[in-house]
């Protein structure tokens, strides 16, 4: 079977996007790997095959039969059993590098290497349940789940055992690097697939072999173009390489065929793009010189809070009373953070301030590009805060009244889903 | 990498007019340089509004605090010379041109060749569109403690020279400026003298025209805003009015007229430029900090500037004005008067749309220069009411005249290659 990726390389997390031959999505898959963008590359594409199998797996229940209802619980059920098993298997690279790093070790304490083995057990025992139905996990990066877990059993066991933790911290951090960006720990899609059927108290009967055939499908690439700030070091010839406002725009187009305005809050810049019926970009601003309300500030003020990124927008959301947050610089506003706490305001006060803030001068961006045209989509990683969305859904209503706002649970895809639709069009020209 | 061990850039090619322009520019430096000693008077004096002639009748050699400038940014000297004037009290908002001359004058004033400029014995302040030109003389006037020439050009607010307008320049001129001159130089005004140099202007202004008119060819046989900074050189600055300027221009065209006979595109600091992919009108100066890199980012995209606003800050010949030597300083008032930046918006917008559609350019891009307010403000709305009037998309980018701080490479070369993809989206089908 042939297929086109899109692939987005930003500054946080690398995106990719398969489509079938007809332009439907079959797949995306999204790694946080920050090694260096080849691995990004193929450790998000690897991803999104093995998703892209999981659609064809529901595809194959579908024409055995089985209502959408149905498939759905059955392909969720068959993901989490593959997503446990795919975590076995980087939590047993973990510990082999793990492993290889503590023989390296120059002076290394007697209880240290017992330590290690006792939290990678720990962690392998809590499998289960971090994948059981309805379980709520952090993040679906290994290196959010498995680092959280680490580092807290670390930390007990450096306290039982007297070891200095920053030692066992420290590996983790070595560990991680390799285990992360190997696309042989992550597996593959019918090894763990076949697992997580057998797993199964009472399997659907046709899953398994709807597993099997899906497993026997070949994915052959009938094109690529790559995307994002990264676009340059991707390993594909320049043709196939676009410009990420131009993916935006008609990624944007894709999911909401309305669009003419699209704003994307990516890791290190924000775009306001005008786009025309045919999602073609009619014009764009970005901010200059300065990432100062980008995806990056809410990642210091994050790390400024002790927070998880994804747990402002909703702390930002209790505020009843949000503070006003002058500055526009990231390290200025990380002062003014302080500042306010330490006046004994509450923390999501300020986070409600300080979303604003971004919001503000996304208006400011948008109001140069044009101004904001109905319909409005609202894209990128920074579309999935409620607070952000807030803040935005706000402003956009008073300076330019009742309109449509688009926002996908994908938000985060729209770049590579527009390389991947590039990627699809010149497949298609090449092959009339 | 260190900066030792990296390599030097290929040395640039260069055409025979740019070695005589050289050769030019080497000499009248050296008697710059002899001033001292040889007691030839000097003006330091600006480029737009810039009174050659009247300096040459009189023997005053000019010198142009910003061509000393951004030569200190093409020879990577700005960034110090900055540094310099921030310690003596100039805000970082100041203008980049003004600091940087204040921080080489205070490094001993070493001009673009390595040799010392004399001091001024007078500052001729010609045009006062520019209030920052009035400030930077009275920062100059109280280093330099010598006596200002003030005249003061009036604003083209309605789009056209008064009668007015002009006898208030031209009596400027008899009252306040010649008898300066003539206190200086001890000589009488001659105004046979400044006819015969005017004369010289109009050959060399024919011929500039001619060249700049070049750009119409397809494929355009000069790049309009970068290459033409160098076919500027001399009519911007000490030459005009000189045999020197005739001959350079003479062999300049000569050389251009061989281009568009053999249908060569233009000639970058990289060698001959390849296949030429777009063609584009380029509002506002360039970045001096980075040219060639700047440049790079436009051939490498095939793109080539066909027209330019910045070409005409020292006069905007390609309208018809040429000196007249029957009307020696009512011409002068008349070439104050109709330089670039002495424009109104209303008349910019008229000269863009007019370069778009005269020079059968896709499209055009506006570099916003944080340093100069006079240039950048209202450029939005030049791109709006351009983009409306002509239908051809616009683009902005942003950086600085001399301080390398304000040019982010990767945050420009990205908004070029998401303009040039643009404007390649919006091509009528089949159109390559």
């Amino acid at each position: 079977m042939k297929y086109t990726v899109g692939i987005d390389l930003g500054s946080t997390t690398t995106k990719a996007v398969v489509l079938d031959e007809d332009g439907r999505a079959l797949g995306r898959g999204i790694t946080n790997s920050r090694s260096n963008y080849d691995v990004a590359c193929q450790v998000a594409l690897s991803e999104a095959l093995i998703n892209s199998r999981f659609a064809l797996v529901s595809g194959e229940l579908g024409a055995a039969g089985l209502a959408q209802a149905e498939r759905a619980l059955w392909v969720a059920e068959l993901e989490r059993g593959f997503r446990a098993e795919q975590y076995r298997s980087q939590l047993r690279e973990l510990a082999s590098t793990l492993q290889r790093l503590l023989r390296r070790l120059l002076t290394r304490p007697p209880a240290l290497a017992a330590c290690v083995e006792r939290i990678l057990a720990r962690m392998d025992e809590e499998v289960p349940a971090l994948y059981a139905a309805g379980a709520r996990r952090r993040s679906d990066f290994f290196r959010d789940l498995a680092g959280s877990r680490y580092l807290a059993l670390a930390e007990q066991e450096a306290r039982a055992n007297g070891l200095g933790f920053d030692l066992l911290a420290g590996l983790f951090d070595k560990a991680i690097l390799e285990v992360e960006n190997s696309t042989v720990a992550a597996g593959r899609f019918e090894d763990h697939a076949r697992v997580a059927v057998a797993g199964m108290a009472q399997p659907e009967p046709r899953l398994a072999a709807a597993v099997d055939r899906v497993a026997d499908v070949e994915l052959e690439q009938a094109g690529s173009v790559g995307t994002g700030y990264g676009r340059q070091r991707l390993p594909f010839p320049e043709g196939q390489i676009r410009s990420e406002i131009l993916c935006h725009g008609l990624g944007a187009h894709a999911l909401f065929p309305g669009t003419r305005t699209v704003l994307d809050i990516g890791g290190q810049d924000t775009k306001a793009i005008q786009v025309d019926e045919r999602g073609i970009v009619t014009s764009f601003q970005m901010n200059d010189r300065c990432a100062a309300g980008c995806g990056r500030y809410l990642g210091y003020i994050a790390d400024e809070m002790s927070l998880g990124l994804h747990e402002l927008g909703p702390l930002a959301c209790a505020s009843k009373s949000p503070v006003r947050i002058n500055s526009t610089c990231t390290v200025f506003a990380g002062a003014e953070l302080r500042e306010r706490l330490s006046l004994g305001e509450k923390r999501e006060d300020i986070l409600a301030g300080l979303h604003r803030a971004i919001i503000l001068r996304a208006m400011s961006l948008l109001a140069r590009s044009g101004g904001v045209h109905d319909q409005f989509t609202f894209t990128g990683g920074v579309a999935k805060n409620p607070a952000a969305v807030g803040a935005l859904r706000r402003l956009l209503a008073e300076n330019y009244g009742a309109l449509a706002v688009n926002i996908s649970e994908d938000s985060i895809y729209t770049g590579a889903l527009g390389a991947a639709l590039f990627a699809l069009r010149d497949a298609q020209r090449v092959a009339s | 990498m260190s900066s030792a061990a990296r390599p030097a850039p290929p040395e640039a090619q260069k055409d025979q007019s740019q070695l005589r322009q050289k050769q030019m520019i080497a000499r009248h430096f050296d008697r710059l340089a002899a001033a001292p000693e040889t007691g030839e008077k000097c003006a330091y004096t600006f480029v737009p509004g810039n009174l050659s002639e009247l300096l040459l009748s009189f023997g005053v050699l000019p010198v142009l605090p910003e061509i000393n400038s951004l030569q200190s940014a093409m020879r990577g000297k700005s960034a110090e010379y900055i540094s310099i004037a921030e310690k003596q009290g100039h805000s970082e908002d100041v203008c980049t041109y003004v600091k940087s001359d204040i921080g080489m004058l205070l490094s001993g004033n070493i001009g673009p060749t390595g040799q010392r400029l004399p001091n001024p014995d007078l500052l001729l302040l010609s045009y006062t569109g520019c209030f920052t030109f009035m400030k930077w003389f009275e920062l100059l006037r109280e280093e330099y403690h010598c006596p200002v020439a003030m005249l003061h050009v009036p604003y083209q607010a309605d789009g056209h020279v008064t009668p007015a307008m002009r006898q208030y320049v031209v009596e400027q001129l008899r009252r306040k400026v010649i008898p300066m001159l003539e206190q200086l130089t001890g000589r009488a005004y001659d105004e046979e003298r400044l006819r015969e140099c005017l004369k010289l202007s109009a050959q060399a202004e024919d011929d500039l025209v001619w060249v700049l008119h070049s750009a119409r060819s397809v494929p355009s046989p000069i790049d309009s805003y970068f290459g033409a900074v160098y076919y500027l050189g001399p009519i911007f600055s000490s030459f005009r009015g000189t045999p020197d300027a005739v001959a350079y221009y003479r062999e300049l065209r000569a050389e251009i007229a061989d281009r568009v006979r053999l249908g060569k595109g233009p000639v970058t600091p990289d060698g001959e430029m390849g296949r030429e992919r777009f063609r584009v009108v380029v509002e506002g100066p360039p970045n001096w900090t980075s040219f060639r890199q700047f440049w790079k980012m436009f051939s490498d995209e095939g793109a080539v500037a066909v027209a330019s606003t910045y070409a005409k800050v020292g006069g905007v010949y390609d309208l018809g004005f040429r000196h007249d030597p029957d009307h020696p300083l009512e011409t002068l008032a008349d070439y104050c008067l109709g330089c670039y930046t002495n424009l109104s918006l209303p008349t910019r917008i008229d000269l863009l749309v007019r370069y778009l559609r005269d020079y059968q350019a896709d499209g055009f891009l506006i570099n916003s220069v944080k340093s100069c307010n006079s240039f950048s403000a209202g450029q939005l709305h030049i791109l709006r009411e351009v983009e409306s009037r002509s239908g051809r998309p616009g683009g902005f980018i942003e950086s600085d005249l001399v301080d390398p701080r304000y040019f982010s490479a990767a945050n420009i070369k990205n908004r070029l290659e998401s303009y040039f993809q643009m404007l390649e989206q919006k091509r009528p089908e089949g159109r390559a």
